[in-house]
Order: structure tokens, then sequence, then C-alpha cells
């Protein structure tokens, strides 16, 4: 038990329950590990006392029965966009600088009824905002792995999450999705991260960015980690309208391994121009996989799906332009100071300029944009409109008997820090371009790593499932992962 | 059944140093949902709390809280509408209005601008026995209220209180079907009335629980029958709109300012320009607050924190059946039973009034009760300043004196006797009468022998009166002073009369 760090959250709980170790062994070894990996930048907030009191509750809580709890001593990662009562929470920005919630998200409330123990807030990009966590008040995350010396994004904007899970800082840690703020950063950094069905997973306490889209999700080292973490994040809040009234199913005992029979689309669409080869052959190698474990693969067509990303970039800024409104300086977090003469105006404008980052600033002028008198109609009329054919693509080939779809993570691996600053802007969105489908249909979606490219970096493969079936898009992932065998971690440098 | 048969007004015309002019109103009335907790959150809406106090963490928009609505305040939203005859829709769905104010906590008001709760009504404005205005509704809308921004506490300093930041509201929204200032007046009465008949608002305009903006704008005499014929705008004159009014006094003298400022405008060869106007009462005038060119873009959309609201048709038809007799209805009924149109206006004004009078008049004469209620019992609260709620004698009270008066226990006279010492006083009337033998002698016997004696003492006055039989009234007088008021006066008369004819 030297790599306690390294244990899966399925371990840890077969050796908690064994009594082969203690939470708050398994919690030391990750604040110790969390203390030496400044040089990662992944954790934002460490909270140790929380972490201790707890990791001893959920000893006592073991050694008092015999069936504990389904994350019972399990020590996490928060992403920093997880309302944390007491614990600051700034969504990465400044303009919520020094604000603490009086409030538990209903997440971490559940992660913590099922045991879990809180090591802390992770680091983001800005609001969610961005896809290499380059737009964090707190500065860049840096991906553990890394090529030729060189520092790389662990992708975003779980990018905290993602960092702190591949080296080892966590068991496994939260993430949120908007268009593939979970799946994205997981592919970059070699593990498993799930973004469930819209509705799935309560969005109470979880900082807004995109509400029709936002779905907060397990980032883990394993698909049987990601079905044990779901289901304790899973269910229905009243406090959500948004919130399904289903009942959670046993994830992992979804987990069977058994494919046979189920049918696996890949759509053509996915095959974008410029398109690296060794992409190409990864999803072509996880299409055999699937066919050898017994699946059977079937081309299929998501005719509208070129239209998502702008559909997407419309849509998500539209409705952060409105969130964000809240961040006015009069309540809570940053406010300007103000000079001789200034009134509210000057107020909003200052506070505003100085509190939000220049992705985040460009997203709220973009949402407020196409929602202005005049534009509606043109543009996020338009993009709604967008939207319901992207899910009746979906829906149509589901009809069709298909169970779940195969897509490449992301368009490349991970780059390096700083390779985009001079880039268009269109550039980064475009490493949303196969998983913001996922989002504007409400689907659940799982990026599993797959292989290493040839600079030796991580890919990922994404399943794309029914609504509501997460158990069965788990047991198709679980199918991949068994097959793909990804067993490889990064170099430790930090 | 409700007699709908009655002529419209006059339109209101007012005389501009070239020609006539009409007026054409519209009014969104604002009104507050009678409810303990906000639209979205569980926060109380008590008046008058300390500042702040009543505020969920969704209403002073902490990051992450969401919404979740109070279905009471749809249930009254749909009771209005019903109130209203009006269309209920069984989906409706919530837009964000978003601006930024500091009594704004989310930056956006949530509101529905697309699809509203309830669509087409109609409210009977009544102007005079047989004369009224039918005005449309064109539909009703769930919203929040904003917080209060207070800037006279402090020289440099702006406080917010947001224990208002979210109550509901109905924006309660008509047709420019209203042709005068007294027509606004009497349509907010009207809803006013209607709406606290329905218990889904107090109506309380002091504590700005109902307050309204009207919409005016001016035409020629003929172009509003072609707007009517038409339904086209483009018939009637540039509106503005005048913000917040919450007295009707303020409605109908802004109205009437405004309406001669745009007069004055166009006849000087000018243009309305369409405004947001706020009526100042001191100065008699109303003043431009924002131009169409500095109108707020509210950049609505669907709230993608709320899913559309679905209600069933069951639940809806479950709430007509509860719903109470209402205005109209009340009035043509208790016109039924005998009473004047001016009578039952009076006594169906307010709920708790025509409450009243019908428990005093359960079983009794309708007129008499009517005459009794009206006449005593609101000229005696009056004097005091105390509402029905209020009164020092029930129904029950009141319902035993006229009950006496019309036993001829006791006399007209006496029963006004009898109802003072029970409003002071309280007990039992039938009670009070026996112990204090306020009962009305209606026996001849001590009534003759009372008259026989006034005869003897007054024979000069007998012949008189022989000659002159207009001079009966003083025997009558004397008779009744000799009994303490207490003698049946119908029966003095009688007996006068065959003594001084026998």
């Amino acid at each position: 038990m030297t790599e306690l760090t390294r244990l899966t959250i399925a371990e840890a709980r077969d050796a908690l329950r064994k009594g082969e170790t203690t939470s708050l062994e398994i919690t030391e070894a990750c604040l110790g590990a969390i203390e030496g990996a400044g040089a990662l930048n992944a954790f934002v907030h460490n909270t140790p006392e929380i972490a201790r009191d707890q990791a001893k509750a959920a000893d006592e809580r073991q050694q008092g029965r015999d069936e504990a709890l389904a994350m019972n001593g399990i020590p996490l990662g928060i992403k920093d966009l997880f309302c944390t009562k007491g614990v600051p929470s700034q969504a990465a920005s400044r303009i919520l600088e020094g604000f603490k919630p009086e409030y538990e998200s209903t997440v971490t409330q559940q992660l913590f009824d099922a045991g879990s123990v809180m090591l802390g807030k992770l680091n983001m990009d800005e609001f969610a905002m961005g896809s290499s966590n380059e737009t964090s008040v707190y500065g860049d995350v840096v991906n553990p792995w890394k090529v030729d010396g060189r520092a790389l994004t662990p992708g975003g904007s779980s990018g905290g999450s993602a960092s702190a899970v591949a080296a080892d800082l966590c068991l496994a840690a939260t993430g949120t999705d908007t268009g593939g703020s979970i799946r994205q950063p997981a592919a970059f950094v070699g593990i498993t991260g799930l973004k469930p069905t819209y509705g799935r997973v309560s969005r109470w306490g979880v900082v807004a960015f995109a509400s029709s889209l936002d779905q907060a999700g397990p980032m883990c080292k394993s698909v049987r980690d990601c079905a044990i973490m779901l289901g304790a994040m899973a269910g229905h809040d009243p406090k959500d309208s948004t919130s399904a009234d289903l009942a959670v199913p046993d994830f992992e005992a979804a987990l069977t391994g058994d494919i046979r029979g189920k049918k696996i689309g890949i759509p053509k669409e996915y095959r974008m121009e410029g398109m690296p080869p060794e992409i190409e052959a990864l999803w072509a190698d996880g299409a055999a996989m699937l066919r050898d474990a017994g699946a059977e693969i079937v081309d299929i067509s998501l005719p509208h799906t070129k239209y998502a990303l702008p559909a997407y970039y419309v849509i998500a800024p539209a409705e952060a332009s409105s969130n964000l409104a809240r961040y006015d300086g009069v309540k809570y977090g940053h406010r300007a100071q103000m000079a001789q003469g200034d009134g509210i105006t000057e107020m909003y404008e200052k506070t505003r300029a100085e509190g939000f980052g220049a992705e985040v600033q460009r997203r709220v002028m973009i949402g407020t944009y196409v929602l202005s008198a005049g534009f509606y109609d043109a543009y996020y009329n338009r993009a709604r409109r967008v939207r319901a054919l992207i899910k009746k693509d979906f829906e149509d080939v589901f009809a069709q008997g298909v169970d779940a779809i195969l897509t490449p993570a992301t368009p490349s691996a991970a780059f390096g820090l700083g390779e985009m600053a001079d880039a268009d802007p269109v550039q980064m969105y475009l490493n949303d371009v196969f998983t913001v489908t996922v989002n504007l249909a409400g689907l659940p979606g799982i990026s599993v790593p797959a292989g290493l490219d040839k600079q030796g970096l991580p890919l990922g493969l994404q399943l794309i499932g029914r609504p509501w079936e997460e158990g069965d898009l788990l047991n198709t992932a679980y199918s991949l992962e068994s097959a793909a065998g990804f067993v490889e971690k990064p170099a430790k440098w930090w | 059944m409700l007699d709908l048969t009655f002529e419209p007004p006059k339109p209101k015309v007012i005389q501009g140093a070239q020609s006539d002019w009409e007026l054409v109103i519209g009014l969104e009335v604002h009104a507050q949902v009678s409810s303990k907790a906000k639209l979205f959150s569980g926060a109380s809406t008590a008046f008058g709390a300390e500042p702040n106090s009543n505020v969920a963490f969704v209403d002073s928009a902490m990051p992450g809280m969401l919404p979740v609505i109070n279905e009471f305040c749809v249930a009254q939203a749909v009771r209005t509408g019903l109130g209203l005859k009006a269309e209920i829709n069984l989906t409706s769905a919530f837009d964000r209005k978003n601006y930024f104010y500091p009594d704004l906590p989310q930056g956006y008001q949530i509101s529905q601008l697309y699809h509203p709760i309830v669509g087409e009504g109609e409210v009977l404005v009544e102007m005079g026995p047989g004369v009224a205005r039918l005005v449309r509704i064109e539909r009703i809308h769930l919203e929040q209220d904003a917080g209060k921004s207070i800037h006279d506490m402090d020289p440099a300093m702006s406080f917010v209180d947001l224990n208002r930041t979210g109550v509901a509201l109905m924006e309660i929204v008509s047709r420019p079907d209203i042709r005068g200032p007294e027509e606004a007046a009497a349509y907010v009465v009207k809803l006013r009335q209607i709406l606290r008949y329905l218990g889904t608002c107090d109506g309380n305009m002091q504590n700005g629980n109902l307050r309204a903006d009207v919409n005016v704008s001016i035409c020629q005499p003929g172009a509003y029958e072609r707007y009517q014929e038409t339904q086209d705008f483009s018939h009637l004159g540039t509106r503005c709109e005048i913000k917040n009014m919450n007295s009707m006094r303020f409605i109908q003298q802004a109205i009437e300012h405004e309406a001669r400022r745009q007069i004055a405008i166009v006849e000087g060869g000018g243009k309305v320009d369409q405004e947001t106007r706020l009526y100042d009462p001191d100065k008699g005038e109303t003043r431009s607050m924002r131009s169409k060119e500095e109108a707020h873009d509210y950049r609505y959309f669907p709230c993608p924190d709320l899913l559309p609201l679905e209600i069933e048709q069951g639940w809806v038809d479950d709430i007509a059946a509860d719903l109470p007799e209402l205005p109209d209805a009340k009035k043509a009924r208790l016109m039924e039973l005998g009473l004047t149109d001016y009578d039952a206006s009076v006594l169906t004004a307010e709920k708790e009034d025509a409450d009243y009078f019908e428990e005093v008049a359960a079983g009794r004469d309708a007129k008499l009760s009517a005459n009794w209620v009206i006449n005593e019992l609101f000229g005696r609260l009056k004097q005091d300043e105390k509402s029905t709620a209020e009164s020092p004698i029930t129904a029950a009270q009141l319902g035993g004196i006229v009950d006496l008066i019309k036993a001829e226990t006791i006399s007209g006279k006496i029963a006004k006797d009898l109802f003072e010492i029970v409003y002071t006083e309280g007990g039992d009337p039938a009670q009070v009468v026996e112990e204090r033998g306020m009962k009305q002698v209606t026996d001849t016997g001590a009534i003759e022998a009372a008259l026989d004696e006034i005869i003897a003492a007054n024979p000069a006055q007998v012949e008189k009166a022989k000659v002159n039989p207009k001079l009966a009234g003083w025997f009558v007088g004397q008779v009744m002073k000799a009994t303490g008021g207490k003698a049946n006066p119908k029966a003095v008369n009688q007996l006068v009369a065959q003594k001084l004819n026998g």
C-alpha cells in the first residue's frame, strides 16, 4: 500500500472495507501529493482540515458497520465551479474574489452524504469558459504529461480536475461539462470523464455558465469509478426545476462487459477534413475492439453536425451573458474602486472590466449581441432551431436501433500552453467539435482513454449514449476500456 | 341572470385650440399576488419587515441558485384569469428580461413575454345605471417584482432592500378600450374589486401592491372607430406610457395632463414622441423618463432554468369550481332581491360589505336590511373611521334589530336608539328592548287612555282640529310624547282620527 494515491475508487473502497488501510491514510497521502504538486497548479484552495475531519468520520463509520456508504472515505477534488459551504468558490474568476457561499451545492452535499472526503477546490477556466485552462484567475493548469519538456494544456474547462486525477493527487474529481469540459480534458490527460444526461445531476449550487447545457459529472481513473461516483452525484433535486424525477439505477451493476448484439454507430460527419491520421486510426481501432467484443458496427449519419459548433457558440454565450449579469459588484465578490463622481454605471463598468477576464468578456459580448433587438431571430432563434435538428439527428439514429455512437473525443492530443495565444479564438473553439453536439442534444457522453499518439500523449475516444441510459453507456465504455487496456501514467516531473 | 344590456359611455372630449380631441387609453396593472411566499423562493412576502430580512439565496442571486415555481402563485394567476373570464393557457413559459439595476440582483427579471399564463378576457366597467364600458384584457402574465433602491438615506451612498425582490406580480394588460380619465380610474376600481373578491391581490395601493402603467394617446373624433373596425393602430396617435401610478386620483389627473400636453404638441405642429413618462402630482405634470431611443433593449429569451409551465385542465376546473361569486353576479342577485342599482353597487363594492349585508338579509326583508346596513351602520362606521370588519355590531345583532322593526316590536325611531345602544354597549337587541322597556305600545287601550287625557285637557285644540284636520298631527305628537315614543304610530293615527271625527 505504498501508493495510496494511485488507487481507484473501487480499489480504495475494497481496501477500506477489508480494513487494509484507512481513509485518513489515503487522505494524508493525497494531501502530501497535492503539497508536492504546486507546479501543476491544479488545486487552488486546499481544505486539509475538512478533509481530515471527513476522513476520520469515514473511518469511524467503516468500523461501525459492514456495509459502508458508496464513496465512504474516498478523497476527491472539487472543481471551483461548485459552491462549497464556507470554502472559497470563485469559478476561477476575480469577480468572485473572497466569495464563500453559505450553502453547499447538491452534488457536493450528496458526495459528502455518500461518505466522500473533500481535499480542496480545483482550478478551471474562468466560469468554465475555455478549452485549455488558460483563462483562470489562478493561472494556467499544467498537464502532468510532457513532451520534450514542453508544458502542455490539460484541456478545459475542467483542467484542474483532469490534471489532479491524472497526477494521482486525488482518487477522482468533479467536473462540469457545457460543451466538452469534462470529456476533452479527460482525453488530454488519459483519464475517464462522463457527462451525464442533462437533468440527471442537479445544477443547484453549481455556478451557472449556460444553464440549458451545463451538467456536472465524474472524472475518474476508470469506467467503474465513473459508475460509482455518478451514482452518488445523480438524483432528482426539487431545488433544480430541470432535474429529472427519475430513479438512479445501480450503474456499477450494469458493468457486465457483455456488449454482444449492441449496435454501435460510426457517424460519417465526424470524419473531419484535416483530422490527424493517428486520431483516425484510433477511432478505427476502437470500432474494431467493440466489434471483437461482439457489437455490431454500423455507419450512421448525423447530418446537422456541421452546424453544431456555430449554434453552440450562439446559445452558450447568450445564456452566459444573462447568467453572469449578477456579478455586478453590488452584493458579493469584487467591486472596483470608484472615482469621485462615479455613479452606478461606472461601478458596473469598472467592476466587470476588472473582474472578468478577456474570454469571459468576449462571450458576454457575443451573448449580448445575439440576444439584442434585431439580431435575436437571426442568431439566437436560428441556433435554437439548429439545436432541435441536432437533437432529432440523434433521435433518428437511436430509433434505428443504435445503442451508442463512437467518435474521437478531441481532434488532437494536448497542445502546448500558450500555443493558441495568438490564434483566432475560433481555433480554440474547434476543440469542442466532437463534444458540443452531445450537450446540445442533452445526451450522456463518456471519454475513455484509448491509446497514445506517436509523441507519447494520451488520446481518448468518446461514446455517446441514449438519454437516461448511462448504465448501458458505461457498460459499453467498460468493454472498450478493457479492450484498449490503457494503463499508462505520466512520468512524474513535478 | 345578469343583465348585460348597457350603453357604452361617451368618450371624453377635450377641446383644443383648433379642434376637439378624444383619448385612447390602455392600462398595464401590476397586482401583487396574495401569497405568503415569493414566486420562486420560500421567502416571506410580509410587508414592513426589517430591510433584507425576507431574502432567500435565490432572491439575492447567489451564484448557482435556481428558481423553483411556487404553485400557489400559479393557482392565483389562474383564479384571476377565470375571474376575468379569460382563456387559461395550459402551457406557458418564463422568459428573462435583462437589465442592470442594483435592486435587480439577478440582472434579469423572470417574466412571461412570449407565452403568458392567461390570454384574452374582459372587465365590465360600469359608469352609471345602464352605462358601461367593456374593457378587453389582452393577457395576464406572472413575473417577479424588483427590490427597492433607497437613495435618500445617505448623501454619498445608495442602499438596497431586497425584501420585495422576487415577490409574485400579475401584470394585467388591457386593450386600448378606455376612453377617458374617469373610465380609467373606474377600470382600476373594478379590477381591484374583482381581485379582492377572488382573494388574489389585496389591492393595497398605498403599499404599492396594485399599481398601473397608463398608456395615453389622442386622436380626432372618428379615428377610434376606424381603429376598431380595422384593429389598425395607425389610426391612433403616438402613445406615451405614464409609469407607476398608485392612486385613482393621480391616474385621472395624469391622463388629463398628458392628453393636454399631447394636444398642445400636435396643434403646435409638432409630433408626440413615444416615451416613458412620470407623473409629478405636486407640479401637476408628466415629465419624460426615457425616450424610445433610450429605451432598454431587454434581450428577452426563454429562461433556461425553468421548464415550460404545464398545467392540467382538471386542475383549472377545480379552481373554477371554487371561484367565489363575483361583483357583477352578486350585484345582479341583490337587485333581484329588490334593491336599487345604487344600493346594490354600494353593498357590493367591497366583498366584506356584501358578506355582512347578506348575513343581515338572510331570511329578512332585503330592502329594510339594506337601508339599515347602508344608512345606519356604514354611516356610523364612517363616523368612527372603522371598516366593516371592525364593526362593533355583528350582522346577527343588526339582523336582530331588523327583526324587531319588522315585527313592529319597536318603531323606527326607537330602533335608532336601540342601534346606538347595541353599537356602543353590545348585547342582544331583543333583550335590550325587553330590559329597557323599549317595546312599542300597540295596546289600543293604553293609547286610548293617553289620548282621552289629552283631549280632555285641550278642548280648544279639539274644536280647531275638527275644522282643520291637519291639526290631528298635534294630537299624535302629544300621544307619542306621553308614551315616550313607544306607541305604535299607526295605531295612534287611527285613534286620533276616530276620536276627532267621532
